[in-house]
């Protein structure tokens, strides 16, 4: 760009691409100040907060009268860690989480794979498998509690009739189950599964949309190519689709991850908890207004942040070994 | 279009070689039924559901308790007395949903409004201008992203508490806006990106002050992103459970919608069909709201992500 002097803005201001640049990088300060200050004032300072309650004793009751620095402990770690309880949760939360996304990842490529060429009605379906997704969390975990209903659920009602169900099945309220497969009885913890499907059914339009958007911009000249040297339709989506897929499905993966790993409306809404679906997030939440030990609660808190960083670590770790291998 | 052009080479290829042709064919075939019963299969897994809670909010709890198994209403017994019921103010025996509507309605809207104020000028800085720490903020955002919203709300829950602000929605309004900042950033950004800088250039040539560029010249290229990125933050909020649960529980009149729901479906005095038809006034608005929309959002969600 040119900004010669005749064209200059008015008023005496620096001209020319220096003075430009130093007033662009102070007007986007400016620009960016609001957003910085309310992440600082209600993200970045709580978290900060978190982590000094977590070392203080510190309830409820006597919240109020606390100083900031009041009272500091390692007793909330040493609660936290020495029970049992924890260690259950913390596995319920991975095996919920592993299902659940790899679940919700799954399902989602199969339905942007289904729909990557064009049919009529296509824009319908799509914007119909997205209604999962953006439908309020309240109103869907309460249809699936009816739908599931032991009682005048249409699941158990239909299952009865078309399976042949001695007994209803309590989905969301029977920890343990067992299936007959082949003469043997299989033990299934069928509340957490039940919720692992839930959230496959809840989040797969969000791999989807994803999914469905890169596949429509991979240029179709190589797998036409691949379809004239031969090349069946699982070949090129081994070969051709699936490699130019894969670094947006690690992204959502860790997406996904994070998210479900934090998750607290789904289990809360749908099993509250019980069942042996207690995971972590649910354990602060009681610790915090069940039991009203804020200090407890932080700690806990802070231990499941402490294990999503430490999981993903990991997780960026291997990646950017496979990729240093396949390079 | 496409589809049609390319099975042509394959067909050319045929006699060429048998083997790979007639494995070609059989999974032609396969997917292609495939294809369709997956299609099927989605559609019905994401729409009975919602079919569920529509027949069932319309159908007196007798008849769902005679025949819990049936999938189509009897249609001379359907009634809108369970919606009158629910949105029927508490004083006149209802469970006032309507008011909390309001409640929801305000504090979505005031997140949109907000928070739309404070992305925008925040996307545009870190699409167009050069300033310091420019690329430290996305990493930021991350971590907004990163700890568990439930580490976020107990000092907040405590401070409530402190302040005696509990039942305020304006602390809720805050909450939302920071929580949907960085998406709302990441929208409009995407889109900013796309404006040629000469557009702007010549805004400044012409004498515009940056300020002025982005008022008279960026804002308006970008409305149909600033559309989608309102509605997806008016989803949000509306959405919204954890936090209203613990900054509103104690207050029934301050109750959003989606709080309401949750509190009163524990309850066992309030038939399942009067719920269900609860469950359809709030879920209703974020569906239309999304149709209407559904394009635009979903281009302003992965316009970034299609680049691999």
């Amino acid at each position: 760009m040119t900004l010669t002097t005749g064209t200059g803005p008015p008023g005496g201001r620096p001209r020319g691409r220096a003075g430009l640049a130093r007033r662009d990088a102070r007007t986007g300060l400016l620009l960016i100040t609001p957003t910085l200050l309310i992440v600082l004032a209600v993200v970045l300072v709580p978290l900060a907060w978190s982590l000094l309650i977590a070392f203080q004793r510190l309830r409820l009751i006597n919240a109020g009268r606390t100083g900031l620095f009041e009272n500091l402990t390692t007793a909330n770690f040493a609660r936290v860690f020495g029970s049992d309880a924890l260690w259950d949760s913390l596995v319920t939360t991975i095996v919920y989480t592993a299902g659940s996304t790899f679940l919700a990842v799954v399902l989602g490529v199969i339905a942007a794979l289904a729909l990557r060429r064009p049919f009529r009605g296509r824009g319908f379906v799509r914007a119909a498998m997205l209604i999962p997704y953006v439908a309020p969390v309240v109103a869907v975990t309460f249809v699936w509690k009816v739908l599931l209903n032991p009682e005048f659920g249409i699941v158990n009602s239909w299952g009865k009739a078309l399976f042949g169900w001695d007994d209803p099945i309590a989905f969301l309220s029977q920890a343990h189950g067992e299936i007959s497969l082949f003469g043997l009885d299989i033990p299934v913890p069928t509340a957490l599964l039940t919720v692992i499907a839930f959230e496959g059914w809840r989040y797969f339009p969000f791999v989807f949309l994803f999914v469905l958007a890169r596949l429509q911009a991979i240029p179709a000249d190589i797998e036409e190519a691949a379809t004239v040297d031969g090349a069946t339709p699982s070949q090129r989506f081994r070969y051709i689709v699936l490699p130019q897929l894969m670094p947006i499905i690690a992204v959502l993966v860790v997406l996904r991850t994070i998210w479900t790993f934090n998750e607290f409306d789904d289990i809360f809404l749908l099993t509250g908890g019980a069942a042996g679906t207690e995971v972590v997030s649910i354990r602060v939440y009681e610790l915090l207004t069940v039991q009203r030990n804020v200090g407890a609660a932080a700690a806990q808190s802070v231990f499941l942040a402490g294990v999503l960083i430490v999981l993903l670590g990991i997780y960026l770790w291997i990646l950017r070994r496979r990729q240093e291998g396949t390079s | 279009m496409t589809t049609t052009k390319l099975p042509a080479p394959a067909r050319r290829e045929a006699p060429a070689a048998k083997q790979t042709w007639s494995r070609d064919r059989v999974e032609r075939r396969l997917f292609g039924i495939l294809r369709v019963v997956v299609i099927v299969f989605f559609l019905v897994a994401t729409l009975l559901p919602f079919y569920y809670m529509i027949m069932l909010s319309l159908r007196p709890i007798e008849d769902l308790l005679l025949r819990p198994d049936s999938l189509l209403p009897d249609l001379s017994a359907l009634t809108l007395s369970t919606y009158a019921e629910v949105l029927r103010p508490v004083e006149d025996a209802g469970q006032g949903f309507l008011g909390l509507l309001a409640n929801s309605a305000l504090v979505a809207s005031a997140s949109v409004v907000v928070g739309l104020a404070i992305a925008i000028p925040g996307a545009y800085a870190i699409s167009r201008l050069d300033f310091f720490g420019r690329r430290h903020v996305s990493a930021m955002f991350l971590m907004v992203y990163l700890f568990p919203a439930i580490v976020i709300a107990i000092p907040l829950f405590v401070l409530l508490a402190k302040l005696q602000l509990r039942g305020s929605l304006a602390g809720l309004v805050l909450v939302y806006i920071a929580q949907t900042v960085p998406v709302a950033i990441y929208m409009l950004r995407n889109y900013f990106e796309t404006i040629p800088e000469s557009v702007e250039e010549a805004g400044l040539v012409d004498g515009l002050s940056r300020l002025g560029v982005i008022r008279r010249v960026s804002l308006p290229l970008a409305l149909p992103s600033v559309v989608a990125t309102g509605i997806f933050v008016f989803m949000i909020a509306w959405n919204e459970f954890l936090f209203a649960l613990l900054f509103l529980v104690e207050r029934r009149d301050r109750w959003t919608v989606s709080l309401g729901l949750a509190q009163l479906s524990g309850s066992v005095e309030i038939p399942t069909t009067v719920l269900m038809a609860g469950s359809v006034t709030i879920t209703l608005p974020v569906i239309a709201l999304f149709f209407f929309t559904e394009r635009l959002l979903s281009e302003g969600l992965t316009s970034g992500a299609d680049k691999g």
